[in-house]
């Protein structure tokens, strides 16, 4: 599908052919040829419908670009319109935790150009060489003065950007309130409940730093902690629970709409759709904390199609792009261009932005969870037990 | 006697030729994974996952953090072989013996037909089916309540029969399909009952095909992933998903590589056990044939 398409060409080089054309120093064919306005015309009469794109870009970046994201996490029509403008199809893999993006980088060959890290991780991916110093001249839509400071940090590792903003939100858990009417707004009443009145209906993501953390939450330790002692504890909770889950994954919308599940450990956009979908369906923020998120975008080292890595970048956080995403899947971004164009209901919407004194003692997740080996074989015994 | 050893030589060359994809393939594809797989479960996990050169038991002495995964596929995959030869065999047979030519034909297409989609999309469908909205549902209506389908070990086991089902067919079928019908007659003529005769005629006879569907539909599902990772939720673990894990989330290769060199040598034995029974049985009923 790679079609080769002339040259951009600019404003002064157009007059100056245009000139040249009037003068007869050249022929219209050449004219038409140089400019594109041969092929803007031939386009035109061959009635492609929509919008057919920026010739700059038209197939100058490749066919496709590949992208490994989360689950409910992007706007298809966004997508679709990407492919539309630059020709280059966009093909997405979605994965439930960082520690599965990273076993695939580790192996290598992944062929992904974009994926999308959470900030603990990216110290990581720079120490193991697996991810690719930004050339933001090449992001113009990342504008650095749009975005809060304390979600652009993350992306930067000694004074080199790696990685630029996607969105950012919170982990907290989605109950059914048709089926479960207690209170519940503690991590202690989630994992007490779940052994309780909601045997077999519970989910919690396949996903160590979530599930691990907010068990770890339960006795009132950091949603972080690496320490045996603590690990421990909260190991035994998650072998006690296990019988009385419903299931272990990070994608847990179907569950949640068919009502098999009434629970479950849940990320702010998903809360925010389902709760869209179906009201009895709430989002909660456990008071104990919790975890406090942002997440990137970012090329892996071996990306095989850096221009439309960028391309694809620089399109998704051109703010009425971002706008569009943020509308379909419900995550907050720390740009502010771009949360002045989402409409009020969302912006004034607790799911997304949750009061201070719940989001205050929330954190941000630390690097050594994703490389601890300790949290990891917890997760796999859990999960094999 | 020197064009001769000529031919032979060049015959041996062209046999060597033609074996030479083999036998690369299996050297690339088998046996040098199969000794990277072994060296690393001797190694030790990098700091940030992976593999670290090491020598030690370690990975080894793990393994009982693992056993409900093995217990799980030890108990599963010999249970779906079974119920699949009891569900297979009736249906072989009367596509083989009984249905008319138009008949089996239909059947024979009904059963291919389900490959013609991906398996995978196959098994999701059974999530909805199994879920609380499919059968559960339509039992409720009849004053089941509360019946939990999906994420339990009959889900997994629903999806292994309807997965593995074809495997076990053909083989059945093929073997009774050349059976020789004038020995059902002989033996009925020689005043054996349908019973008898199935047990000692029929049966033994389909041995082969039972075996070769048994072993095949055995193999695939020591290694089976897809199912209990849709149809049991992450709660009916088998060893193929303890290994899905081990690469892909915790990234402890040696501790994987551990894993999947027991699994092998599970199978090894278990096969090996079952075709000498297998072999047994076969003698000693040839035997009480003459």
């Amino acid at each position: 599908m790679t079609r080769k398409f002339p040259d951009p060409i600019g404003a002064d080089e157009f007059l100056r052919q245009l000139r040249r054309y009037q003068k007869g120093s050249v022929s219209r064919r050449h004219f038409l040829g140089v400019t594109g306005l041969g092929l803007a015309t031939a386009v035109m009469a061959s009635a492609v419908p929509g919008l057919r794109g920026r010739a700059w870009a038209q197939g100058k970046i490749g066919d496709r670009v590949s992208v490994a994201t989360w689950p409910n996490y992007f706007n298809p029509d966004n997508y679709a319109k990407f492919t539309e403008m630059t020709g280059a199809e966009v093909q997405v893999s979605v994965f439930g935790s960082n520690e599965e993006m990273l076993a695939k980088l580790q192996a290598g060959g992944t062929g992904w150009d974009v994926f999308v890290p959470t900030n603990y991780t990216i110290t990581t991916y720079v120490d193991l060489d697996l991810i690719q110093p930004l050339d933001l001249s090449r992001i113009p839509n990342f504008v650095e003065s749009a975005y809060e400071a304390r979600f652009i940090e993350p992306g930067s590792v000694n004074g080199q950007v790696y990685a630029v903003p996607k969105n950012w939100g919170t982990t907290g858990f989605v109950v059914n309130r048709d089926k479960l009417k207690m209170p519940l707004d503690t991590w202690k009443a989630f994992w007490d409940v779940t052994r309780a009145e909601a045997s077999g209906r519970v989910m919690v993501h396949d996903y160590q730093l979530t599930t691990i953390g907010n068990a770890l939450k339960y006795f009132g330790y950091s949603f972080n902690s690496v320490d045996p002692k603590e690990l421990a504890e909260a190991e035994k909770l998650l072998i006690e629970s296990k019988p009385h889950l419903f299931a272990i994954n990070s994608d847990y919308q179907p569950s949640m709409r068919s009502t098999d599940a009434w629970m479950s450990i849940a990320w702010t956009g998903d809360g925010l759709q389902l709760n869209r979908d179906m009201p009895e369906i709430d989002y909660v923020l456990g008071k104990e904390g919790g975890e406090l998120w942002s997440d990137f975008y970012a090329i892996p080292k071996e990306a095989p199609h850096l221009d439309a890595a960028y391309a694809f970048i620089d399109f998704l956080l051109d703010p009425e792009v971002n706008a569009r995403e943020v509308e379909a899947h419900g995550y907050p971004v720390p740009d502010t261009r771009t949360t002045a164009l989402l409409p009020a209901e969302m912006t004034s919407n607790p799911i997304m932005y949750p009061a201070k004194e719940l989001l205050d003692p929330l954190e941000f997740g630390a690097a050594v969870t994703l490389t601890d080996p300790l949290r990891a074989e917890i997760m796999a015994r859990f999960k094999a037990a | 006697m020197a064009d001769g050893t000529a031919i032979e030589r060049r015959q041996s060359r062209v046999t060597a030729m033609l074996l030479l994809p083999t036998t690369l393939w299996f050297l690339l594809l088998l046996v040098m994974p199969l000794a990277v797989v072994l060296v690393f479960s001797f190694g030790e996990r990098a700091p940030a996952g992976g593999y670290e050169a090491a020598f030690t038991l370690e990975q080894y002495a793990n393994l009982p953090a693992r056993l409900t995964a093995f217990t799980n596929t030890l108990t599963l995959a010999p249970l779906g072989t079974a119920l699949c030869v009891i569900i297979a065999y009736p249906l072989a047979y009367y596509l083989a013996v009984r249905a008319g030519a138009r008949v089996k034909l239909m059947l024979l297409v009904l059963v291919i037909v389900p490959f013609w989609t991906s398996f995978l999309i196959r098994t999701y469908a059974w999530i909805y089916i199994l879920g609380g909205r499919g059968i559960p549902r339509l039992l409720d209506m009849v004053g089941i309540e509360d019946l939990r389908l999906i994420n339990t070990p009959t889900a997994v086991l629903i999806g292994i029969v309807y997965g593995y089902l074809p495997l076990m067919v053909f083989p059945i079928y093929v073997s009774l399909e050349k059976l020789d019908k004038r020995l059902l007659e002989a033996s009925d003529d020689l005043g054996a009952t349908p019973l008898r005769t199935f047990l000692q005629v029929t049966l033994p006879l389909s041995m082969p095909g039972l075996v070769t569907g048994s072993l095949l539909v055995f193999i695939l599902l020591m290694g089976e992933y897809l199912i209990p990772a849709l149809l049991g939720g992450g709660k009916v673990f088998f060893v193929g998903n303890a290994l899905v894990d081990l690469f892909l989330q915790s990234r402890n290769w040696p501790f994987g590589s551990a894993v999947a060199i027991a699994l092998v040598v599970i199978m090894l034995v278990a096969i090996a056990a079952y075709l000498a029974l297998v072999g047994r049985e076969r003698t000693r009923s040839d035997a009480s044939l003459i």
